[in-house]
């Protein structure tokens, strides 16, 4: 155990090529997925907070349990759709990051349009009697309802970058782990533990960690830079 | 307005770091081979060799035998590099390849706990190994993946007569790579079937080592097959050869035998001229 923790500390201090081409594979990947998923999850979760239409409980149960999703499921599928055999073969996304940026959105969607769907109903529960006498319009209520609750959405995109950067299931699967191309943090700590080098395994998990440390810290000092200015 | 500009930087540094991959997009292949190649560091001693002459990149993606030869069906891969004679042959016949070419071999060993509950410790006969081994129920790890690995210690268990299954108590299938596999015979201290590379590049031993090796049927052949353009018109035809072209000649097989690990060599070259 202590060993792994200065390992992790040199493979930090040394910042050697090969881990920070891993690194940046990681966090290309999965800020991609996580972006798209924003835009779409977002949007998205806001429309069925705010809007009533026959079976939205029915469309909350089953955005709710996507969430939970094994990352696997997903990543079996988009590999069928993405094989040469499967329905989306000629794009030759397979073991490339674009098929697994794919894979991840599929991820980080539903997540995030689920987390905001009930963010958005909350603030919907508060403000929607003004709303309602102001007689905006659906989009520019929608709109509204997002800018109002934007502090409180903030977690979903916390929460949509958590998983997709620690998922290893479908990144495995459809990228292929495959050497300065598709390894990723997550299937490079799997690679060392298969190899049975536990100690370099959890230093990669240490240094794993410290990133997603620090994009938690960024993002939360965005958030406390724009709370004073706009809050 | 200075929100929406701020949008804008981060939308164009976003495709510009894509289009900064889309341009390393040079002449590459991909290469389904088993986790013994890859994890053992073969590929990364002969790939940058193969890659300086040529200009082809390679890349592999290591899984099973059975997976591997699964990706080149679908046509995910432009060669297949694997170690299992009997699923290779059956890939030919079945048209996914029209040419199988041996390249190397190594060997697998009987790997067990110091303790030898079994008491087969320096034996060279595979099958009398197993047959102590089922004697005294000692417990036994075994891929269950239908790798290569796999299909070879199935064969064995055949050769020494005997039947076992995931309901034999003391036989336990992990259903997982062979890394994982030694992990869990480490921890079970249990036998286990392993190729000599993956072996000797693995380094949480705990109290394994190798009881049983020198056994000729514990010879363990890999082959190349490119992936038939017939099947699969996208093929890299061209480079996919250039690669098992040179792989068989001279220079490959030197850089093959030139891999060693802790000074002893891995595999070893036998591609017929």
């Amino acid at each position: 155990m202590y060993s792994s923790f200065s390992d992790a500390f040199q493979l930090l201090e040394t910042l050697d090529a090969k881990l920070l081409g891993i690194v940046f594979i990681s966090l290309k990947v999965s800020l991609t997925a996580l972006l798209i998923g924003s835009i779409v999850g977002i949007p998205l979760g806001s429309l069925i907070a705010a809007r009533q239409f026959p079976g939205r409980e029915l469309v909350v149960i089953i955005l709710n349990s996507l969430m939970g999703v094994p990352t696997v499921i997903v990543g079996v599928v988009i590999y069928l759709l993405l094989s040469r055999t499967g329905p989306l073969g000629d794009l030759n996304w397979l073991f490339t990051t674009k098929g697994m940026v794919l894979a991840q959105t599929c991820l980080t969607i539903p997540l995030i349009a689920a987390l905001t769907r009930q963010i958005i109903e909350d603030t919907w529960q508060i403000h929607g009697e003004t709303l309602t006498a102001l007689r905006l319009r659906p989009l520019a209520k929608i709109k509204w309802l997002i800018w109002d609750a934007r502090f409180s959405l903030s977690i979903t995109i916390l929460a949509g970058f958590a998983r997709a950067i620690s998922e290893v299931g479908a990144v495995m699967i459809v990228g292929g782990n495959i050497d300065q191309s598709t390894r990723t943090m997550t299937t490079a700590i799997a690679l060392e533990t298969s190899k049975g080098d536990l100690p370099l395994a959890l230093a990669l998990g240490l240094v794993l960690l410290a990133v997603v440390l620090f994009a938690n810290f960024v993002i939360f000092l965005i958030k406390l830079l724009a709370e004073r200015r706009y809050g | 307005m200075k929100r929406r500009h701020l949008l804008q930087i981060g939308l164009t540094s976003l495709l510009m770091a894509s289009t900064i991959g889309m341009a390393q997009a040079q002449k590459s292949i991909t290469v389904s081979s088993t986790t013994s190649t890859e994890q053992s560091g073969l590929f990364t001693h002969i790939l940058p060799v193969f890659q300086n002459k040529t200009g082809i990149q390679v890349k592999v993606v290591a899984v099973g035998t059975g997976q591997a030869l699964d990706i080149g069906r679908r046509g995910d891969a432009d060669v297949v590099f694997v170690h299992d004679k009997v699923a290779e042959e059956k890939f030919v016949s079945e048209g996914f390849s029209s040419k199988r070419i041996e390249i190397m071999y190594n060997d697998f060993v009987l790997i067990g706990p110091k303790s030898d509950p079994a008491k087969i410790n320096g034996g060279k006969d595979i099958a009398v190994a197993l047959q102590k081994i089922m004697k005294t129920q000692s417990s036994f790890i075994s891929r269950g993946d239908k790798s290569g690995t796999h299909a070879a210690e199935l064969r064995y268990w055949k050769v020494a007569g005997l039947e076992v299954s995931a309901s034999t108590p003391w036989y336990k299938e992990t259903g997982s790579g062979m890394g994982p596999a030694l992990n869990t015979a480490s921890g079970l201290n249990g036998y286990i079937l392993s190729d000599r590379a993956t072996w000797l590049t693995f380094k949480n031993r705990g109290d394994l080592t190798i009881l049983v090796q020198g056994d000729p049927r514990l010879f363990n052949q890999y082959g190349v097959m490119l992936v038939s353009p017939e099947k699969h018109a996208h093929v890299k035809k061209a480079e996919g050869q250039a690669f098992i072209d040179w792989i068989a000649s001279k220079d490959g097989q030197e850089t093959i035998a030139s891999y060693k690990v802790n000074g002893e060599q891995l595999f070893f070259p036998n591609a017929k001229k």
